[in-house]
């Protein structure tokens, strides 16, 4: 059973109806209770990091999801869920994050048009991993977002994207794991890189 | 480096595409789900849902399609069309549509893109401004190109963006359904004048208008309906001509 984080950030239909087509039972985790007994954990997120983060302490999984991780439970963060995973935001001020990937989560720096919208390639890191198993290196995934992850140690960076220089699109840190994009919405490898997550994470 | 998107359009009506599409071993022309999956295997990069019904059953009709959409297709899709309150785009991003387009609603009340960049985020909310040649400038037409707002195009442009717009959908009035290429002139300045995407739409005949939409009208993204609708061209046929010509695409 994969455990879909409800912190009453964006809608989670289509992840679920995603991860319910690559063929996993999933259930949305409303208080922090729920996520007993979940083999894993997708936590998902939309809009300003700030905001999401207060979503998530007035919901009260700060703690819980920190526990989680200490219980090596896979987690996959995607969007503002992985953001969350970092150190600390500086979108529109400083925002703590969950703390659990060292780094911070700063704005394009650049003249390119923020957001960035639209599908981009992933340069996978040399070392492998089953996140991306069976999955072309420098595939397209879709993006939408305006700040973008830098982790501080580079085998964090399990994947990087080129939009006016290059950015951290897939971090992990042992059973962590973070996607900027939107698997849910990115097709065949997105779909693929889900089923992944299900199956061999 | 951000692919240049290709985006089929389609016109529904009472759950049904309005010119049905004749590809070859489709079951069903009408079915909006069929058509949006082969487009999605042509390698279309968003699709484009304009609801013209005009019934009392509009919004429970589109609500079943978007959430039909939502369990097949796996590439973002908008929806648009009488779109003037907040519950509407509720009602369709619940039930999983990725995006909403607004249009004459945007510029009647312009909360309406605040409230729905605040409640949805920005990446949701597609604001769609039809414009014509006025003299030098351009206006925004209301009301399916019907109305004159006296709006200038690139001033509102401006403000859908500061609004909270996450992007804009470009149609010029003068060369929709022309079939001679997009205005680029517009497109060029409005892209220019702001930091978020547009969407060319209208005009589109020939391969070599994807280019210079891109090219000379700076647009993000290209938006056609009849060139794919009537097998003209597949969307795969599109991406290569333009890859050929330089421009990052997805194939």
């Amino acid at each position: 059973m994969i455990g879909i984080i409800n912190y009453r950030v964006g809608n989670l239909q289509n992840l679920e109806n995603a991860l319910n087509y690559v063929g996993a039972k999933t259930k949305l985790i409303n208080t922090p209770e729920e996520m007993e007994g979940v083999e894993k954990i997708v936590f998902p997120g939309v809009g300003a990091f700030g905001h999401a983060a207060k979503c998530l302490r007035e919901h009260k999984f700060w703690e819980p999801l920190q526990e989680k991780v200490r219980q090596q439970v896979p987690i996959l963060g995607i969007c503002v869920g992985m953001q969350l995973l970092f150190s600390t935001s500086f979108e529109d001020g400083e925002h703590e994050g969950l703390g659990l990937v060292p780094g911070e989560v700063k704005r394009f720096d650049h003249d390119l048009k923020v957001p960035q919208m639209g599908w981009n390639r992933v340069a996978f890191s040399e070392q492998e991993d089953p996140l991306f198993k069976g999955i072309k290196n420098n595939s397209w995934f879709y993006f939408v977002h305006s700040y973008a992850c830098y982790p501080q140690d580079p085998k964090s960076q399990l994947g990087t994207t080129d939009y006016g220089g290059e950015f951290c699109s897939i971090a992990r840190k042992d059973n962590l794991w973070g996607v900027q994009f939107h698997p849910e919405k990115s097709q065949d490898d997105g779909l693929h890189l889900l089923k992944n997550f299900v199956e061999n994470c | 480096m951000l692919a240049k998107r290709i985006i089929p359009c389609l016109d529904i009506k009472n759950g049904r595409v309005v010119k049905g599409v004749n590809f070859e071993g489709l079951r069903d022309a009408g079915d909006p789900v069929e058509l949006a999956k082969r487009y999605n295997e042509q390698s279309a990069d968003e699709l484009v849902f304009l609801d013209i019904t005009a019934t009392n059953e509009k919004r429970k009709l589109i609500k079943e399609l978007a959430s039909r959409l939502a369990r097949e297709l796996f590439i973002p899709f908008t929806i648009g069309g009488g779109i003037s309150k907040i519950e509407h785009i509720q009602d369709i991003v619940t039930a999983g549509a990725d995006k909403v387009s607004i249009n004459s609603a945007a510029v009647n009340t312009p909360e309406l893109i605040s409230q729905g960049a605040e409640q949805f985020g920005s990446q949701c909310i597609v604001v769609a401004i039809d414009v014509k040649k006025t003299g030098d400038s351009w206006h925004v037409f209301t009301h399916s190109g019907t109305r004159d707002t006296g709006l200038d195009a690139v001033e509102w442009a401006k403000e859908v963006a500061r609004l909270g717009a996450g992007e804009i959908m470009l149609t010029s009035m003068d060369s929709d359904g022309v079939q001679d290429g997009y205005d680029l002139a517009i497109n060029r300045l409005i892209s220019e004048a702001v930091s978020i995407p547009i969407i060319a739409s209208g005009g589109c005949g020939k391969l070599e208008h994807f280019v210079s939409a891109v090219k000379e009208g700076k647009a993000d993204a290209v938006l056609a309906a009849s060139v794919f609708h009537y097998g003209t061209y597949t969307v795969r046929q599109v991406k290569e001509y333009m890859a050929a010509e330089g421009i990052p695409v997805r194939l």
